[in-house]
């Protein structure tokens, strides 16, 4: 995932950034209003989150849509959709409020030929999908945290993957895979 | 028998607690093997497929044909700026960097992942060197 500027950026924007991951941390996009500065580069990084959101929404979508989903794994994989678009809602108000444009969605076709959805062919395959989005977004998050000089948007990041990986091990053991035997298994 | 050290053994004993700790952050330090396309798949399916597909441009660009590839190429791919004008063209030297810090390499650029393992960044770019252009 693509989250970080320049360290030179983020050292210059250390107060803005702190501001606004608290914003986005604590759903408070007023505490970001008011910005001044270049922070075009921090909307960059939380744009390609941003992206990462729209995909993960739309694969569910596709695979609450495709029927082979049954209950209670439908109920759950909707659920996940929510925190999906929670999170997508939260780096939405914080890019706005940086005065930039968050990257828009695209057409539910498009993310179907991205993610091959025409070989979906049993609830299975669905969640193997969701399981390998879920772990590198898990990773992507994880990856991206040391190159902030922002604590608090450092912490975002951290409480993303969190629920990324809440969502991998669920689905994991909804497959019937085993999970991670070693430590340390993500990130690095 | 206790495996476990006891408190009071731990705070006696910082020798113990600082290897302890120098093998919990030594990950990087260790000896690198032979780069390996088998471990490459695993580690980019794990860690790179969250934006990158081989043929597919989503969050990233599609990977097929990369090594060798002028950066800012993949086709019907939307690049920064930064990346659409570099003149870098991808070998397994500039890959590693990249990965490695891809704003050190081409500034401007969006992607701000990276890999800290070097025996991973050789195994992606080990990898990626096996991903045939599309025809």
């Amino acid at each position: 995932m693509n989250l970080i500027s320049s360290r030179r950026g983020f050292m210059g924007n250390t107060g803005k950034l702190s501001a606004v991951g608290l914003a986005l941390l604590g759903g408070n996009v007023a505490m970001a209003q008011g910005m001044a500065g270049d922070a075009a580069k921090d909307a960059g990084i939380l744009n390609v989150a941003l992206g990462l959101e729209h995909e993960a929404i739309n694969a569910y979508q596709l695979g609450a849509m495709s029927g082979l989903l049954q209950k209670p794994v439908l109920d759950i994989a909707v659920g996940f959709q929510s925190h999906h678009k929670a999170h997508r809602d939260a780096l939405i108000a914080t890019i706005e409020k940086l005065g930039a444009r968050p990257v828009a969605e695209k057409k539910l076709d498009d993310y179907a030929k991205a993610l091959k959805a025409d070989t979906l062919k049993n609830q299975a395959d669905v969640l193997d999908l969701a399981a390998r989005l879920e772990l590198g977004a898990t990773n992507a998050y994880l990856g991206v945290i040391p190159a902030f000089m922002s604590k608090d948007l450092a912490k975002v990041a951290a409480r993303l993957a969190a629920d990324e990986t809440m969502h991998f091990t669920i689905l994991t053991n909804a497959l019937g895979r085993p999970l991670p035997a070693g430590a340390l298994s993500f990130g690095a | 028998m206790h495996c476990l050290p006891s408190k009071a053994g731990f705070a006696l004993s910082p020798v113990l607690l600082a290897s302890g700790l120098g093998a919990f952050f030594a990950f990087g330090a260790q000896a690198q093997s032979a780069p390996s396309a088998e471990r490459g798949l695993a580690i980019y399916t794990a860690k790179c497929s969250a934006c990158h597909s081989v043929d597919e441009n989503r969050v990233g660009p599609a990977h097929a044909g990369v090594l060798g590839r002028r950066a800012g190429k993949a086709k019907d791919y939307e690049y920064s700026e930064a990346l659409a004008k570099s003149k870098v063209v991808w070998s397994r030297t500039n890959l590693e960097r990249w990965l490695t810090d891809p704003e050190k390499v081409i500034p401007g650029q969006r992607m701000g992942y990276r890999l800290s393992l070097p025996q991973e960044r050789a195994d992606v770019v080990a990898y990626l060197a096996t991903l045939s252009a599309p025809k």
